[in-house]
């Protein structure tokens, strides 16, 4: 038997800074993984996988990452992906910077 | 020190030049990815977790002082102002922009220096005993060898789509630094009977997810034949390596299912077929490359400042016993810098201290820095007159720290914070480490401890041969570290042997710092080292440390 459908965001890279990126319901990259398009449903996950990987101009290594669903948008299920909304635990770079002016 | 000759300037200018139209192709969109990976894996650019990672070959570890200044300078101007030395005698940015990247090589092309063949299935960057053309107890500089191959293996046009990675590690000297029998091919300078120099040939050794210790293959190679039975080795593995999986393509995985006896034969066919087209050139050319590397004009002068020094000075005292090691000349030592400050990011420089470093180099040291495996910088040539010198520039700059060969001087990879195929992280676990034993003050006691952090079982962080490794793992989408026991990266290579179930973020610096308090009750006197007392005892002592009964429930 397949296993069950769990929902997923699309994420990837951005081309010019590498920096990890999701693709949110209105067909944009965004740094910051709230603001992805929670996709419950699989056929629409691989349509927007394909659509997602079109964009070769703007992103590389576009995947389907699982997530869940927190009180300001899609979350990270597992540490790797949490990482990526981060940055390193070694110094304050990458989008922790940001994210800290931001709140 | 090798200097890029016509040919050399170049064929690097026009690599520059190629990628420069491959990435303005990627950016405007005439490449997609899967075509351009290739490409800029060819020139050391990787894709990581929050950014690209460009990793730039430093040539058997050796470095001069403009290349360490230029390297400072590529931080600054392009990425955020440091460098990570790596396990492969490299340097790594964690933070290069794609329409930087061309600009970047060109500014290492103007040092002499690339970012070829440090990814890919080719011949990477050679690497050698990073104590090469000081230490006392050298048969030969190994340098001008592994240059040699590094000639003969850049863009080589047979070798540029191997099965997989093949690398490459010389020593000059009866102890092994540069790991030669984890490498696929490990070439080691002995003299046989007679007393003439030649070289012990090793292949098949390998770390990762099948860790194997090479084997020898030819016991003797007379000099002149390195370069042909270099290229026979590799050949015979590019028609039988297994292109099938992956994780059964390099060459420990050939040796094992073929047989050595099957590889000393088919090496042997091939190297008599192929002897004949190497007419000599390459000889003449290693006797110019020698010529390169020729020792420096070493200086007599007294010593009497640096008796004086350790006497009036305990910290300076602390400092030349554990960094310094000894040199071939009178009066001389090789200066190990530790880039492990207790607390640090393992092998990470600051733009600031790679200029301190090349300018202490230039004043004090003949002009000379080597990278070693084990993320340190060397500076083989310090007349001990001029160490308290050094040593006074070194603190400055915070690059004092007296740990070398210690438990704090921890090799880590990179790891789940930057590389993309890590498990877990593996920098934090190092810092954890480090700082918990300069807590304790006792880490000089400890005596030599070589502990050894992967973030994933690829191994970059060499934990299968550290006396302690540490293997970061995802356990159902948790971290979890694995601890082995007896590894040894020198001339006695030994894979280490998996202590028993592994232990959570929490749990693993507390479990490292009762294995090695507990080792100190186990040995029989302050010099038996770590290593020696597992050899005597065993994995059982150590186990019932790791894992005290009433704690067994918890441990998995």
């Amino acid at each position: 038997m397949a296993r069950a459908f769990t929902p997923k965001v699309i994420t990837a890279n951005a081309l010019l800074e590498g920096d990890a990126v999701w693709f949110t319901a209105d067909d944009r990259w965004t740094p910051h993984m709230s603001e992805a398009e929670f996709i419950t449903d699989e056929a629409h996950a691989d349509l927007r996988l394909l659509e997602a990987q079109a964009r070769q101009s703007e992103i590389a290594g576009a995947y389907l990452a699982d997530a869940k669903e927190g009180p300001n948008g899609p979350e990270p299920t597992h540490f790797r992906e949490e990482f990526r909304t981060r940055g390193p635990s070694n110094y304050a770079h990458g989008k922790q910077v940001d994210n800290a002016s931001r709140t | 020190m090798y200097v890029y000759n016509d040919f050399d300037e170049a064929f690097v200018r026009e690599r520059v030049a190629q990628f420069r139209g491959q990435v303005e192709r990627r950016i405007d969109g005439s490449l997609t990815e899967d075509e351009f990976k290739p490409l800029r894996l060819m020139n050391g650019l990787y894709l990581q977790l929050h950014a690209y990672m460009l990793r730039v070959a430093v040539p058997y570890g050796t470095l001069n002082p403009s290349q360490m200044r230029q390297l400072a300078y590529i931080a600054d101007r392009w990425d955020k102002g440091y460098g990570h030395f790596t396990t492969r005698q490299n340097i790594q940015y964690n933070w290069p922009k794609l329409d930087d990247v061309p600009d970047i090589l060109e500014a290492l092309a103007d040092v002499g220096m690339h970012a070829l063949q440090t990814s890919g299935n080719t011949i990477r960057n050679v690497t050698a005993d990073h104590f090469a053309g000081a230490s006392a107890d050298e048969i030969e500089d190994p340098r001008p060898v592994a240059e040699l191959l590094r000639q003969w293996s850049t863009d080589h046009p047979e070798f540029q789509f191997l099965p997989r990675k093949f690398k490459i590690a010389v020593s000059g000297s009866e102890h092994d630094r540069a790991v030669t029998r984890a490498h696929d091919i490990g070439v080691r300078m002995v003299r046989n009977a007679e007393g003439t120099p030649g070289y012990e040939i090793i292949v098949g050794g390998g770390l990762g997810r099948t860790p194997m210790v090479g084997k020898v293959l030819r016991e003797f190679l007379p000099r002149e034949e390195l370069l042909a039975y270099c290229e026979a080795i590799v050949s015979v593995y590019n028609l039988l390596g297994r292109r099938d999986n992956k994780y059964k393509a390099r060459i420990k995985i050939t040796v094992h299912e073929n047989g050595l006896e099957t590889m000393q034969q088919l090496v042997e066919e091939r190297f008599e077929a192929i002897r004949k087209g190497f007419t000599g050139f390459d000889q003449e050319l290693l006797k110019s490359i020698e010529a390169a590397f020729a020792p420096p004009a070493y200086v007599r002068k007294s010593e009497d400042g640096y008796e004086a020094a350790r006497l009036a000075n305990p910290a300076f005292r602390a400092w030349s016993d554990t960094n310094l090691a000894a040199h071939k000349a009178p009066g001389y030592a090789i200066v190990s810098i530790s880039i492990k400050k207790h607390g640090q990011t393992p092998g990470d420089a600051t733009s600031d201290q790679m200029r301190v470093m090349a300018d202490i180099a230039e004043q004090y040291g003949h002009g000379e820095l080597r990278i070693s495996h084990e993320q340190n910088v060397i500076l083989p040539h310090v007349h001990k007159a001029d160490l308290p010198a050094v040593y006074a520039a070194l603190r400055e700059a915070d690059l004092a720290t007296a740990n070398i060969g210690l438990v704090s001087d921890i090799i880590a990879c990179p790891g789940m914070d930057y590389c993309a195929l890590a498990t877990a992280r593996s920098i934090p676990i190092a810092q954890e480490i480090a700082t918990r034993f300069d807590e304790l003050k006792i880490e000089h006691d400890i005596g030599e401890l070589k502990i050894k952090i992967s973030g994933c079982i690829n191994a970059c962080g060499h934990h299968h041969v550290g006396h302690i490794g540490i293997l970061g793992l995802d356990r159902a989408g948790v971290e979890n570290y694995q601890i082995t026991l007896g590894g040894d990266g020198t001339e006695t290579t030994t894979i280490g042997t998996r202590a028993g179930p592994g232990f959570s973020a929490d749990d693993i610096v507390p479990a490292i710092e009762r294995l090695v308090t507990g080792y100190l009750d186990l040995r029989q006197d302050a010099d038996e080292t770590f290593l020696q007392a597992y050899r005597r005892l065993g994995m059982e002592p150590f186990k019932a440390i790791l894992y005290p009964a009433e704690d067994k429930a918890n441990a998995a």
